[in-house]
C-alpha cells in the first residue's frame, strides 16, 4: 500500500511554523503570543517524527521528547513571568511591556 | 488508507493552526491549540511513534494547555485591543509570508526523494520499550539534565509567582 509522501508531512510541518511565526508577529496578547511558540514547537517535533520514520532511527523521537520536556519547563516559567507582568502592569497588551525597547 | 487519513488530519492541524493565529480572544487560540495537538498526536501514530503520540496527549494538550486555559482563565484575560501598526506593516506581512512558505515548500519538493513514502507499519521502533533504552544508554546524562532544568524551572516559577511579603 502505498503512503503519502514524507514532503507532505515536512510542508505540513513548514505550514504550522509559518502560522506559529505569523501569530506570534501579529497578536498583541502575550498569552496568544506565546502560545504561538508552543505551535511552532509542535511544528518542529513533527519534522523530527518525520525525518526518525524516514532514516530508520529511534533517535528522532527522543529529540522530539526532549522539546517537549523543554516546553513544559519552559510554560510554567513563562506563564509565572506573565502572571508577574499582569500584577505590575495590570495589561496583557504586549505594547504596554516596552520598558525596554529604547 | 494512509493518504486520506494524513489529509485529514493535516486539514484539522491546519484549520485549527490558522484558528489560533486569527482568533481575536485567547481562550478560542487555546481551544484550537489542543486541536492541532491532537491531530499532530494522530499523525505521530501514522509514523509509528506511538509512545510520542501519548506524550504528546498527556503532555503537551493535558498539561501544559490546561496551564496555560488556567491563567486565561485566572487573569480573565478579554479579546485584544486593535493595534497601533501601520498599514504597510499589515498589508504586507501576509505576501512575504505566503512568499517565504512557497520557498520552502519548493525546496522541500526539489530536493526530498520522491521515492520516499511514509507507509504505516515501516516504522516498528517508536514504543516506550525501545524509547527507553536509548534513553537510559545513549541519552543518560541529557536525561538527568533535564532533571535539574525541571528543578531550576520549580524553583523560577515559585519564585516568580509568589506574593510579596512587604
Amino acid at each position: 500500500m502505498e503512503g503519502a509522501p514524507l514532503s507532505w508531512y515536512l510542508i505540513l510541518s513548514a505550514i504550522l511554523f509559518a502560522l506559529g511565526v505569523a501569530g506570534f508577529l501579529f497578536r498583541r496578547n502575550i498569552i496568544t503570543v506565546f502560545m504561538c511558540i508552543e505551535l511552532m514547537l509542535n511544528a518542529v517535533n513533527l519534522s523530527f517524527i518525520a525525518f526518525s520514520h524516514k532514516l530508520n532511527q529511534v533517535d528522532g523521537h527522543i529529540y522530539a521528547f526532549f522539546v517537549m520536556v523543554v516546553a513544559a519547563a519552559e510554560a510554567a516559567v513563562g506563564l509565572a513571568i506573565i502572571l508577574t507582568v499582569f500584577k505590575n502592569r495590570a495589561s496583557l497588551a504586549i505594547d504596554d511591556v516596552s520598558s525596554m525597547k529604547y | 488508507m494512509d493518504v486520506p487519513l494524513f489529509l485529514i488530519f493535516a486539514a484539522i492541524a491546519v484549520a485549527c493552526g490558522v484558528n489560533v493565529v486569527v482568533q481575536r480572544h485567547p481562550i478560542t487560540s487555546a481551544i484550537s491549540l489542543i486541536g492541532v495537538m491532537g491531530s499532530l498526536a494522530a499523525l505521530y501514530l501514522l509514523l509509528g511513534g506511538e509512545f510520542i503520540a501519548a506524550v504528546q496527549v498527556v503532555v503537551y494538550a493535558g498539561a501544559i494547555m490546561v496551564l496555560f486555559v488556567f491563567v486565561i482563565m485566572l487573569l480573565n484575560a478579554g479579546a485584544e485591543g486593535r493595534s497601533g501598526r501601520s498599514w504597510p506593516v499589515r498589508l504586507l506581512g501576509i505576501p512575504f509570508l505566503v512568499l517565504l512558505l512557497g520557498l520552502l515548500s519548493f525546496v522541500v519538493q526539489a530536493y526530498a526523494p520522491k521515492t520516499d513514502r511514509v507507509v504505516f507499519g515501516a516504522f516498528t521502533s517508536g514504543g516506550p520499550r525501545d524509547i527507553g533504552k536509548l534513553l537510559f544508554t545513549e541519552y543518560l546524562l541529557p536525561f538527568e539534565l533535564t532533571s535539574v532544568l525541571i528543578l531550576i524551572a520549580i524553583a523560577g516559577a515559585v519564585v516568580l509567582a509568589r506574593k510579596e511579603i512587604d
